[in-house]
């Protein structure tokens, strides 16, 4: 084993996975560990996020308990399911699992299972979340299914220099319509890390929602890669809210592979502190006549950082693709910085593409409007931050997320949407 | 400059004199294929430069051995051999022909299409240079000389700069790009062998258009060109660099530097039209041209840059401005047209560093044939860039289903007084916007050159007058064929 320093740290206290993964993606999987550096600010990729801070920390993995979660549950739905460090937690989940739809948990699965086409191969966060898996889940729904509730599927990190590996797949069946809800939290410890992937397919005809909350501390690490796979006629919706976290990257890498797709990336990023959020995402039009439409908001305020990178590729022969996307930012303080990359790599002719990125700060003009109303300087801002991020709130259909992101955003920043 | 004395107006002329008639004798002199030190001090010595000068070189020689050819842009192509290239009497080997019947047709008929004439279409092939025509150039040229000459207004070639007045060159030279900027600008300051020297005293505004174009021998560009234009205090000058007429040359590698200096108050505006040769129509040949081009504004300044880029085979090409000085201002105006296999990895850089800095960004991609063209811009505001503001936007047009237009800006920003805008599009000419022109009688051609001017005319009303109805009907020549 060689001790570079810039490798992620392979020691004695992690265990490799006893999930029955295939030797194979194993077998890859710890050569990619061993051989590749944590990426620093040379990959165009990490330019501005620096993980090599993950590199120094000596992680380990132990189950953890919590006695009261209720803080933790977004949604009062009958379906929700917990796990903590990246553990089941048997207690806190629901027993109860909606027709139509077949949850099993990883560690629970008998046969062995084989990473799914859509891994990205060579990447040092996706192969130490294989080789170090902890639990996950494996959703499929049945074809036809229309589920009346969310699934809500709960990430919960406790204790010291924990990094958690968590996995969840989920299978759209075709003409299937379902819902779901992500929540990553952390509830005490510092240097604590949660890696997580997933791989979602959208079959045919399917209609598939994810609203995903990313409250953990200031005190922990979060790397999220979504992949997707969108078959034709489907419709996909993500909103990504990030709230905490010292270090967030979210990677989402949707593959539209079929024709007459919808695609829906939403998300909002508010920082205070030294926090530092990534968004990544792109969106590949493999196929002709597709939609996509992506909007990130932020704010930022004290010594924050944001990073928002967008790309758009519109294949050769893909024609007809209407594709946008959008990214506005707003600063509050001094030292707050954004860094926004919006792309477009396109190949085809007949198409209606266009991004557009904007950064400023809250209109004087319009504080001053409000204070002349007798609104104090403060709520003069809040109201205008609100309004800020009500188109992106605007897209969460289940008022039960909305109301619960006000209550953090509340809680966190004393802002009243 | 107020020492800048006949005498040495007329030293100038009888340089320029000299050298024309020196063309001949330099071209015989051929260094040898490769790239050493000691072909450097073979350039520096053959070119009777101070010893700083050769030292600079030599220091950049080193810089560029370490350095690694960049591989970022979206642009793909094999890789010049640096070794198989002779590196002295590169810039005077444009395609001669031997007589006017020679000229291939295509070449002909384009410079008819350009309006052309036929003295000066004689004169950019090269064949029978006329002696009338000569002595009608060199009387232009000195009237201008005499005129700029009164304002005190330096421009002159690269050497003689280096020759007459050291002190500038020295001072200025790679204070905005220096050797370690990057490969290509590490080799040209290593090997350059000539190009333009401007400089505008305090207070004047330069009374004409400066162009290359103008100035004695210096119709053919080199290799490795470099040019340093300085604006002292509360001047002004126009500056043109190219030709629409198109450029045949053997060189296929060419890494010019560009460097312009804007005092306090002071105004440079830089137009550029490139027509280089862009390989055929199966994408074989054409000239490779990576330039660095970067302005330095200080405060209460501004520099502006326009662009209209329709030839080489790979455009690699960056026009900066680095905000320096408060109140200062940056534009960039440009148009990249890509045919057949051409490729072109353009946009720009603004600086953001002193408070109140306002750029602007404003490019034109279209896209024909199987070319790819892409943008790539950063904009960087600084922590101290109070009330920065910047506004972008990159359009592409699409006239085929081969082609390919990228857009990757890139968007920095520390500080919250800062407002940003970017907005890009993508699409192809709209069905009924042909249809409209064909419902009017105009055809189907004329209307896509129709649309495309329109398209490109916030741009083209950047350039000089002359330029912009040249360049007009160069971008229907450009696109010529792509219908369909």
């Amino acid at each position: 084993m060689t001790e570079q320093k810039n490798n992620f740290n392979l020691n004695s206290l992690l265990k490799e996975t006893a999930i029955n993964i295939n030797k194979e993606d194993k077998k890859n999987a710890i050569s990619v560990i061993k051989n590749t550096p944590l990426p620093n600010s040379k990959i165009e990729n990490w330019k501005y996020t620096r993980v090599s801070k993950l590199g120094n920390i000596n992680f380990e993995n132990n189950k953890a308990n919590i006695d009261n979660i209720s803080r933790y549950i977004i949604d009062d739905t009958k379906y929700s399911f917990i796990f903590i460090n990246g553990h089941f937690s048997n207690i806190h989940s629901s027993k109860k699992i909606p027709v139509g739809v077949e949850i099993k948990v990883l560690s629970k699965k008998n046969n062995e299972f084989v990473n799914s086409s859509l891994k990205i191969k060579g990447e040092i966060f996706n192969a130490i979340n294989t080789f170090y898996l902890n639990d996950g889940l494996l959703i499929d729904i049945k074809p036809g299914t229309k589920l009346e509730k969310p699934i809500q599927i709960i990430h919960i990190l406790k204790g010291d220099n924990i990094i958690s590996n968590f996995k969840v797949i989920i299978n759209a069946g075709e003409s299937s319509n379902s819902s779901f809800i992500q929540g990553f939290f952390c509830d005490s410890g510092n240097n604590n890390f949660c890696n997580s992937t997933s791989e979602i397919q959208v079959a045919k005809n399917a209609k598939l929602n994810i609203d995903k909350i990313q409250s953990e501390s200031e005190q922990s690490f979060h790397i999220n890669t979504e992949q997707v796979k969108q078959e034709q006629e489907s419709i996909f919706k993500i909103n990504t809210f990030t709230l905490n976290g010292r270090i967030v990257r979210n990677n989402l890498n949707i593959h539209v592979n079929g024709q007459n797709c919808e695609t829906h990336l939403n998300g909002a990023y508010v920082l205070k502190n030294n926090q530092h959020v990534d968004n990544h995402s792109i969106v590949d039009h493999k196929v002709e006549n597709c939609i996509s439409h992506e909007l990130y908001k932020g704010v930022m305020d004290d010594n924050s950082t944001a990073v928002f990178n967008g790309k758009v590729f519109v294949r050769k022969n893909a024609q007809k693709i209407n594709a946008f996307q959008s990214n506005k930012n707003i600063l509050l303080s001094d030292n707050a910085s954004i860094n926004s990359k919006p792309e477009l790599e396109i190949y085809a002719d007949d198409v209606k593409c266009s991004h557009g990125s904007t950064i400023g700060e809250l209109d004087q003009n319009s504080i001053f409007y409000l204070k002349t109303r007798g609104l104090s300087d403060k709520s003069a801002r809040n109201i205008l931050i609100s309004a800020f991020f009500q188109d992106v709130i605007n897209n969460i259909e289940n008022q039960n997320i909305k109301g619960y992101i006000s209550q953090l955003l509340n809680d966190r920043f004393e802002w009243n949407f | 400059m107020a020492n800048y004395t006949e005498d040495q107006l007329a030293q100038d002329l009888k340089n320029q004199e000299y050298k024309f008639g020196f063309t001949t004798d330099i071209k015989s002199d051929k260094a040898p294929k490769g790239l050493t030190e000691d072909i450097i001090k073979l350039i520096s010595s053959k070119k009777q430069e101070p010893e700083w000068l050769l030292q600079n070189r030599l220091k950049a020689f080193k810089i560029w051995k370490s350095m690694e050819n960049p591989n970022w842009a979206h642009v793909k192509f094999t890789e010049p051999k640096f070794q198989d290239i002779s590196y002295y009497a590169a810039p005077k080997q444009s395609k001669k022909y031997e007589s006017w019947e020679d000229v291939e047709p295509e070449m002909k008929e384009t410079m008819k299409k350009l309006g052309i004439s036929l003295e000066e279409q004689k004169r950019i092939t090269g064949t029978n240079v006329a002696v009338d025509f000569v002595m009608d150039s060199v009387s232009v040229a000195t009237s201008f000389q005499s005129k700029l000459k009164e304002l005190g207004i330096i421009f002159c070639s690269f050497s003689e700069a280096v020759k007459e007045h050291p002190n500038l060159v020295k001072r200025y030279m790679g204070s905005v790009v220096p050797p370690s900027d990057n490969f290509y600008a590490a080799l040209n300051s290593a090997v350059f062998t000539d190009g333009s020297f401007c400089y505008i005293p305090k207070g004047v505004k330069c009374p004409m258009e400066l162009s290359t174009y103008f100035r004695i021998n210096e119709g053919e560009t080199g290799q490795f060109e470099r040019t340093l234009v300085i604006a002292d205090e509360d001047s002004y000058v126009s500056y043109l660099e190219g030709c629409t007429a198109p450029q045949r040359d053997e060189n296929q590698l060419h890494a010019a530097v560009v460097e312009l200096i804007a005092m306090e108050n002071a105004e440079i505006k830089y137009s550029t039209v490139q027509n280089w040769y862009p390989g055929d129509k199966n994408g074989l040949g054409g000239i490779f041209n990576f330039v660095t081009k970067r302005g330095l504004c200080e405060k209460n300044s501004k520099i502006s840059w326009t662009q209209v880029e329709t030839g080489s085979a790979v455009t690699w090409k960056y026009p900066s401005c680095i905000l320096k000085g408060d109140n200062s201002i940056g534009e960039f105006y440009s148009v990249a047209v890509t045919n057949n296999f051409q490729q072109a990895d353009t946009g720009t850089k603004m600086i953001h560093l002193g408070k109140n800095t306002k750029s602007t960004i404003i490019s034109k991609g279209i896209s024909a044939g199987k070319s790819n063209n892409s943008y790539r811009g950063l904009v960087q505001i600084h922590k101290n860039a109070k009330n920065a503001r910047n506004f972008s936007q990159c359009d592409s047009l699409l006239m085929s289903d081969e082609c390919g237009a990228h857009t990757f800006p890139y968007i920095e920003c520390k500080n919250k007084n800062a407002k940003i805008e970017h907005e890009a599009t993508t699409s192809k000419i709209g069905e009924d916007q042909i249809f409209y022109c064909l419902q009017r009688g105009i055809t189907e051609e004329k209307a896509i050159s129709l649309i495309v001017n329109g398209y490109c005319k916030e741009i083209l009303n950047k350039l000089p007058m002359e330029f912009a109805v040249e360049a007009q009907k160069l971008l229907t020549i450009s696109l010529e064929g792509s219908v369909g």
